[in-house]
């Protein structure tokens, strides 16, 4: 990881999950794991938001609170699915009401593996999310580079 | 008077792990009512039942919750268990005895950081965690992984704790103990703390059993309910008593987590004092046919399962009932005429599970 100009902030919504990896999320940003050494701050306001971790599927109800927080972050952002509940579905992939991994409601640039996910693998996806933020605050083109990269259909 | 309003409460809210969604209305600053709307996490889990047989369903009654996910997967395999009349051998009783308080340990304290997270105290919520790495880093150590074990199987367990893991563990706790001693001071002894949290949100015991609640959050009130007094695993042979408090309010919840967490400790000493030798599972054959229930204290509280089987493959009917599902009428209750300003407070005091109840 280089060096980081900013320091980005990260919003955590727990989807559809088993409480697995949130609580996994949780347990990265205490001192243990400390992933807040990396220049981020954990923060409830998704207005103010950089990263978007998302845990768990997306279910029929809360398809709409997921894509709502994402409309809400400014621009640039990245979004992190942890766990492959928010990778593919995960074991739930089957059941009547869940609809599928956080990608299919809202682009998603970093997938983080694991059932439930460790925090080792946690920070690896927040550094690459860190970095990928860098990236896309340093150009100007910002709006294009997200069309392209994450094919962000609604804005 | 005031005018009355209505203020929306999550589903995403920082002090929120879990999306739950309420309609609190107000008059003032008072909380008139509170109209909870759930079904953020909703996964439709026990309707995969037709899709996955009974075997692999052991592994999606894990991922109920993922904080009580070994006593879910534990439930559920005792529940196939009594269908198919299997007696499992005494090793693997007590082994499962063992990763429950395990598990126990571990939510509580997880409980304990998120309580002081509520009220503020952000050091006293990282030195819970920190304590809590030590119980998760027993988990790695006796079934390789951190918050999902499964080690269940129909007719056992599928790992042994060898002499030496529990030699490691037993002094692990040893430090555990000392430290939550020491986090026990400053949640029931401080100043500020108290002042948060005595006197929030009482219930009676009339009102407990009236709305059957379940767990710690009851036994604060004094209702003297602990499943595990039903002598299933190796229970029987552990001499131990439900923790009751009298007080019923946020403090007294507090008081009875932070003491059973020194009970657990104690159990899992006394589980490896007895532990007897033999075969860790028994193998088991045919299908499942005929229902069951079984009752199982998770951290929470009380669990049920059910099981109907119908001699094939895939089951007719798995239903889990939650702690937390009991525990949500005590908690709409306990939110009427409280301030604003405590209802996070509140929604933490009964330890609650979304992701179980809603499945
Ligand atoms: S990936 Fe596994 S641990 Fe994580 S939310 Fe899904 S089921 Fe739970």
């Amino acid at each position: 990881m280089g060096k980081v100009k900013n320091s980005p902030w990260l919003l955590h919504y727990d989807g559809s999950s088993c409480n697995g990896c949130d609580i996994e999320v949780l347990a990265t940003l205490t001192p243990l794991y400390d992933a807040e050494r990396f220049g981020i701050e954990n923060t409830g306001d998704p207005m103010q938001a950089d990263i978007l971790l998302i845990t768990g599927g997306i279910n029929t109800q809360n398809q709409e609170v997921v894509r709502q927080l994402y409309n809400q972050m400014p621009r640039p952002k990245v979004v992190v699915a942890v766990g492959v509940c928010a990778c593919t579905g995960g074991v739930f992939k089957d059941c009547y009401n869940v609809l599928g991994g956080a990608d299919s409601t809202i682009p998603v640039d970093i997938y983080v593996p694991g059932c439930a996910a460790r925090p080792q693998a946690i920070i690896d996806g927040i550094v690459k999310a860190v970095e990928l933020f860098q990236k896309r605050s340093d150009r100007h083109d910002r709006y294009e580079i997200e069309q392209k990269e994450g094919g962000n259909a609604n804005g | 008077m005031g005018k009355r309003k209505v203020v929306p409460f999550g589903p995403q809210h920082p002090v929120l792990p879990e999306p739950i969604h309420l309609d609190l209305v107000m008059e003032d600053e008072k909380i008139l009512e509170a109209v909870p709307n759930i079904g953020f996490v909703h996964r439709g889990l026990e309707g995969l039942i037709e899709k996955k047989d009974f075997n692999e369903l052991i592994y999606i009654a894990e991922r109920t919750c993922g904080i009580c996910s070994y006593q879910h997967g534990m439930g559920y395999t005792e529940t196939l268990e009594q269908i198919m009349g299997v007696e499992i051998p005494d090793r693997a009783k007590f082994l499962r005895s063992t990763w429950s308080e395990l598990g126990r340990l571990h939510s509580h304290l997880l409980w304990l950081g998120l309580l002081a997270d509520g009220f503020g105290f952000e050091s006293l919520f990282y030195e819970c965690w920190r304590i809590r790495e030590k119980i998760l880093d027993l988990h790695e150590l006796t079934v390789g992984a951190r918050l999902i074990f499964s080690v269940n199987k129909v007719g056992g367990v599928l790992r042994d704790i060898t002499p030496e893991m529990q030699k490691t563990i037993l002094e692990t706790l040893d430090v555990v103990e000392e430290e939550v001693k020491n986090i026990q001071k400053t949640f029931l002894y401080d100043y500020s703390v108290q002042s948060r949290l005595k006197g929030i949100g009482v219930l009676s015991l009339q009102q407990v059993h009236d709305l059957g609640c379940a767990g710690p959050f009851a036994r604060a009130s004094g209702l003297n309910l602990d499943m595990r007094k039903l002598g299933y695993d190796a229970y029987p042979y552990i001499d131990f008593e439900p923790i009751i408090s009298t007080d019923g309010d946020c403090f007294a919840r507090c008081d009875v987590r932070t003491r059973e967490i020194f009970q657990s400790i104690d159990i899992i000493r006394q589980i490896f004092a007895k532990m007897p030798e033999g075969d860790i599972a028994v193998p088991v054959k045919g299908m499942p046919n005929g229902e069951a229930t079984v009752r199982i204290e998770q951290p929470r509280g009380e669990a049920v399962y059910y099981v109907k089987g119908n001699g094939k493959k895939l089951l007719d009917r798995m239903r889990i009932r939650t702690p937390t599902f009991a525990n949500l009428p005590g908690l709409l209750e306990t939110m009427k005429g409280a301030d604003l300003s405590d209802v996070p407070l509140l929604i933490l005091s009964i330890d609650p599970c979304i992701s179980c109840t809603e499945r």
